[in-house]
């Protein structure tokens, strides 16, 4: 017998019909599968998304004609020249430090609400926390703004608890200081914290409870048995564990921000974030090329900010 | 006992932890009582009075129901588009090793890594040039981008645990490519792509940021919560509709939660 037949014969009969015969293809040459597989997704987003970003980046290459109105397809660098205008560049500098103040806060108080999660709780609490952080994270966006606007109007509940409690002067004079002040709460930089940490907080704990529940407890004891203090153990092994979840949820806490232009409209000052600008220079402006503009200073802070947490491990811990 | 020092909760972290979830939760539970409330000209608290009134002014609302149809249609086809195509790229992502995998894995998480805005204006700008007018599919085709992620994450998450030789295993059994992804493939990722799926819903039906880049002059729920916000005209029916999203959005979330629950605990309990 020769080898030929011999491996014929191991080799089940081929399927009939048309869709074993492409099943078999797809068997022998998985490329060919890959290739099918791949194909709808990466057109969708190559053509619709990356498309559409590269539209954004060509026109944020041209510019405006100042008399006319109409915008120039030439190739200019002048529509970048006007982000660095004082103006402009306040508006940057004041959302990137917006967006680096929520994440810091935010983290803060998703740590302990995490690490409960993560190592404490048991059962049915683990079930609880779990739901106690999903819900308000899919709960509506504007829903959740809305319910900040009630809170902190000034007949609202806020005002009125600090009137219960006599300590209405903290909030009045928190209010007169400069910049994080304001007539009222609802139209106060203080305001526009206060609800960028509340809507972008489970974003932080989901991260920063999956990191943590990696962290194995018999490290923690082996920490407190070489003698560490709880305090010790935080810094040492604890946190640097931690940090990579960390690094993970502000991915969204800061780009979030960074985008946001309906909260600082609805609870906030009249100083604008990128968000306004962009959106106010393409639309009653018609303004394009410098809203293009806008858009790639949070395009490039993203894309430093993904490969410093790319390196930093942060990926794994999505 | 040693072992059970170590598992005491300390005192500080209880609390901080607690005052973390309470923070998350009272707001909304506050729209709650806002729905009832008899003031119609401010965000007066305490309420003067309770009633049922804006339920039944809500409820013969049109401009409510049109949104609120315009949403759930938008949301159902996003949905399943971004199923389709977030499961196959997870298939291929999860399945194979290839050169620019991990291009591909970025491709599809960029949607929510770049922030909402981008998206949005990038999108209006290329129907712009490309002379696309402004439609219902335009808002599925922002929606259906972004939503791709959602099942996408979900997907590959449970394909990290589906072992490969379990489907070599049913084509040596005689099965072909199409069985083996109903009989063996299908069962083993279906809560995921059930929870992906309804995660993409939520997304979806909550969308505001890219909406308004790619609705035009058609109003989605959050684009009709949106200027209710902006311009408030008529604050009570907001409070009955801001209480009516958040039961409509709870619902399907804890579905999710409950049709997925046994398979995260065999994969979350063990440590």
């Amino acid at each position: 017998m020769s080898t030929a037949t011999i491996r014929a014969g191991a080799i089940l009969p081929g399927r009939g019909g048309m869709g074993g015969a492409l099943s078999d293809a797809f068997w022998r040459n998985p490329k060919l599968l890959l290739f099918v597989m791949l194909t709808p997704p990466l057109l969708w987003l190559g053509i619709i998304y990356l498309g559409s970003l590269f539209a954004l980046l060509i026109q944020s290459f041209f510019s405006i004609d100042e008399f006319s109105g109409l915008v120039v397809r030439e190739f200019t660098l002048k529509t970048y020249g006007e982000l660095l205008r004082p103006s402009n560049l306040d508006i940057i500098v004041r959302t990137v430090t917006m967006a680096g103040l929520v994440t810091i806060a935010s983290a803060i108080i998703a740590f302990p609400i995490a690490y409960y999660a993560a190592r404490y709780a048991k059962g049915r609490w683990k079930a609880v926390f779990y739901l106690g952080v999903m819900l308000p994270l899919w709960s509506s966006y504007l829903v959740k703004v809305y319910a900040w606007k009630l809170i902190l109007a000034k007949e609202g509940i806020l005002t009125w608890i600090f009137d219960k409690l006599h300590l209405t002067f903290l909030i009045e004079g928190w209010l007169s200081l400069p910049v994080v002040g304001g007539n009222s709460l609802s139209v106060s930089l203080t305001g526009t914290f206060l609800v960028f940490v509340y809507v972008w907080l489970p974003f932080m704990i989901l991260p920063v409870q999956a990191a943590l529940e990696r962290v194995p407890g018999n490290l923690l004891e082996a920490s407190a048995d070489l003698g560490a203090s709880p305090r010790q153990t935080f810094t040492n092994v604890l946190l640097p564990l931690a940090l990579p979840g960390i690094i993970a949820g502000s991915i969204f806490t800061f780009s979030l921000t960074l985008g946001d232009y309906i909260i600082p409209q609805i609870i906030g000052t009249s100083h604008r974030f990128i968000g306004m600008a962009v959106y106010a220079h393409q639309g009653t402006a018609g303004n394009i090329p410098l809203a293009a503009a806008f858009t790639v200073v949070p395009v490039v802070i993203m894309g430093i900010y993904l490969w410093l947490a790319k390196r930093a491990g942060a990926f794994n811990a999505l | 006992m040693r072992s059970d020092r170590q598992n005491r909760t300390p005192m500080g972290l209880k609390i901080a932890a607690g005052v973390g979830l309470a923070f998350l939760h009272l707001p909304i539970l506050l729209i709650f009582l806002y729905a009832f409330t008899t003031e119609d000209k401010s965000y007066q608290f305490p309420p003067p009075g309770l009633t049922l009134k804006w339920f039944a002014v809500t409820w013969n609302r049109p401009d409510v129901w049109e949104a609120l149809g315009l949403s759930v249609r938008v949301a159902s086809i996003s949905t399943v588009v971004a199923l389709v195509l977030g499961t196959l790229c997870a298939a291929a992502i999860s399945q194979t090793r290839f050169f620019g995998r991990e291009a591909i894995s970025l491709l599809v998480i960029l949607p929510i890594a770049l922030p909402g805005i981008i998206t949005g204006i990038s999108l209006r700008s290329a129907f712009n040039l490309a002379e696309i007018p402004f439609s219902f599919w335009t808002i599925v085709l922002g929606h259906a981008t972004f939503c791709v992620v959602v099942v996408y994450n979900n997907a590959v998450a449970r394909f990290r645990r589906v072992s490969g030789s379990l489907i070599e295993a049913s084509m040596d059994l005689g099965a072909d490519g199409f069985q083996t992804f109903r009989y063996v493939i299908l069962p083993n990722i279906g809560t995921a792509l059930l929870a992906g799926g309804m995660l993409a819903f939520a997304l979806s039906f909550d969308e505001v940021i890219v909406t308004t880049f790619t609705a035009g002059q058609q109003a989605t729920l959050p684009i009709w919560m949106l200027e209710e916000l902006v311009r408030p005209r008529q604050r009570p029916v907001t409070n009955v509709v801001a209480m009516v999203v958040v039961l409509v959005t709870f619902l399907p979330i804890l579905a999710a939660y409950y049709l997925t629950r046994d398979g995260d605990q065999i994969s979350g309990q063990g440590k």
